[in-house]
């Protein structure tokens, strides 16, 4: 079996950003006619090119700005990518923002269901996980409650239990574990950890260096879009400390 | 073509999960719930009909049905479309940090009004016991004018939330076109009322042709001609598919948009 779970072959994102927003059609035209459309050219991510084999876990770790999220979201199928192409080999999981894949309107018990079916799963897989997710978030007794007089560390808390369930080939956490407690947030790492174990791929992105340090064995260091090294995660955490 | 179809099949629980909560959250704190899909058009049909009645003396034998009957599908035509629009923006924090079918918003919205004509469809048979009408065996195949007007407006749908993301001036500029259509559908006037041009432009509107079916079954009991079936058939597809185009075209640029 092939063992390389994600292929970025020489990826590379543009963003056109509007000087000034165009929104309305009159604007549009009218812009259009006197041609007058300027875009700043940004490029988010710059020849990319690395593999990610099954089982690894990979740490990406970079200021503010240098790609990270953008490359996550490449991965993730998000985004297409301006040129080059990603090959995924296996189901993703996405550790979505707080709160995002919730209607917070309806209940956590709905929004299990609701987050569930995001991520691919039918409503008979879902009971199946139901009892380990009320567990894990802890949540029992508010299961029938509105998710919108949550509190954040109850959403993220719901969050994680969701997107862990099951066994995914690709899991990836975007800086969501800076939330929660403590107790919590070691909890979490011990499940991300687990999954490892069990050859779940995780992408993790996170400024906190320790984490990446204890939770990934590789890591990618990103600069303004260009991949500045790439090698165990010790090896890397030790460059960019000093950088 | 597989890959896509494989990849509905994988996502079909989320199409089930968005309708379901598109119907939860529409009447979500409200006293009467889901009695409201059934007392909506009641309530708009006795003011209309209160109205109209007296301002026109027209010949319709039972002006309540035949105003109910019209708002049927047409309320359902409006509904779906301006929520169907609306799909891709509400949805902008998911659809930023996974990766889900994005079309599934839009139909979501047109199955979640398609459950809702049923309450109205309830709404019209009270109408018709409380009236006395007669009940013809037609009326079973009411469904069919409606499963058209499904297609038409997810063809429609898809085309207003792929340009709503560009351009949110579809947003208002759709609102004031619905209400122009509202008047080139026959739905508080008969058709015989109209003058000559008038009634060519209203039978241009695609859902002249679905709303007279509708009635045709519904309360006249009259099998509609296989031409105005296949009319309306031909049209629906025909939205759709270009729907089914832009959107297509257009997807990945939302997320830049959004």
């Amino acid at each position: 079996m092939n063992n390389t779970i994600i292929e970025i072959n020489d990826v590379s994102v543009k963003f056109n950003l509007e000087r000034e927003r165009v929104n309305s059609i009159k604007e549009y035209l009218i812009r259009r006619m006197k041609g007058k459309i300027e875009y700043d050219e940004f490029w988010a991510l710059r020849h990319v090119n690395f593999k990610i084999n099954r089982g690894d876990s990979v740490g990406f770790v970079g200021l503010n700005g240098s790609g990270k999220s953008t490359l996550l979201k490449v991965i993730a199928g998000v985004l297409k990518p301006t040129e080059g192409n990603v090959q995924i080999h296996g189901t993703i999981a996405p550790l979505i923002e707080l709160g995002a894949g919730f209607d917070f309107d309806l209940t956590a018990r709905e929004n299990v269901f609701l987050n569930g079916s995001i991520l691919g799963h039918s409503r008979k897989e879902m009971l199946e996980y139901y009892d380990d997710i009320v567990e894990f978030s802890e949540l029992e007794e508010f299961m029938d409650v509105p998710v919108k007089n949550f509190s954040s560390g109850m959403l993220s808390r719901l969050a994680f239990a969701i997107a862990t369930i099951g066994k995914p080939d690709i899991l990836i956490v975007d800086e969501v574990l800076a939330v929660g407690d403590f107790r919590f947030q070691q909890k979490c790492e011990k499940r991300i950890q687990n999954m490892i174990g069990k050859d779940t791929t995780v992408l993790f992105v996170s400024h906190s260096i320790e984490q990446v340090k204890l939770i990934c064995k590789k890591a990618v260091w990103l600069e303004k879009g260009h991949v500045k090294m790439i090698g165990t995660s010790k090896a890397v955490s030790a460059h960019y400390e000093l950088s | 073509m597989s890959t896509y179809l494989q990849n509905f099949l994988k996502y079909r629980p989320l199409l089930a999960e968005l309708t379901m909560r598109d119907i939860k959250t529409r009447y979500r704190r409200s006293v009467m719930g889901v009695l409201w899909s059934l007392l909506n058009p009641l309530c708009t049909m006795i003011v209309l009909s209160i109205v109209f009645s007296n301002l026109f003396k027209m010949d319709i034998e039972n002006f309540p049905l035949y105003i109910l009957s019209g708002q049927v599908i047409f309320n359902f035509f409006s509904e779906a479309t301006t929520n169907a629009m609306n799909a891709i923006i509400g949805s902008a924090s998911l659809l930023k940090k996974a990766y889900m079918p994005k079309y599934l918003f839009v139909l979501s919205r047109v199955t979640a009004s398609a459950v809702n004509v049923m309450a109205s469809f309830a709404a019209l048979i009270v109408v018709m016991l409380v009236t006395r009408a007669d009940f013809h065996w037609t009326i079973v195949l009411a469904v069919i004018p409606i499963l058209l007007v499904v297609v038409f407006a997810s063809g429609v749908g898809l085309i207003l939330a792929t340009y709503a993301v560009k351009f949110r001036d579809i947003l208002h500029l759709y609102s004031v076109f619905i209400t122009a259509l509202l008047y080139l559908t026959p739905i508080i006037y008969p058709m015989s009322m109209l003058p000559g041009m008038v009634r060519k432009i209203v039978m241009l509107n695609p859902l002249t042709n679905m709303v007279l079916m509708f009635r045709d079954l519904a309360l006249n009991g009259v099998l509609p001609s296989p031409f105005s079936f296949l009319l309306a058939l031909a049209e629906g597809l025909f939205v759709l598919a270009i729907g089914m185009y832009v959107f297509y075209k257009k997807q990945d640029s939302f997320i830049l948009n959004l």
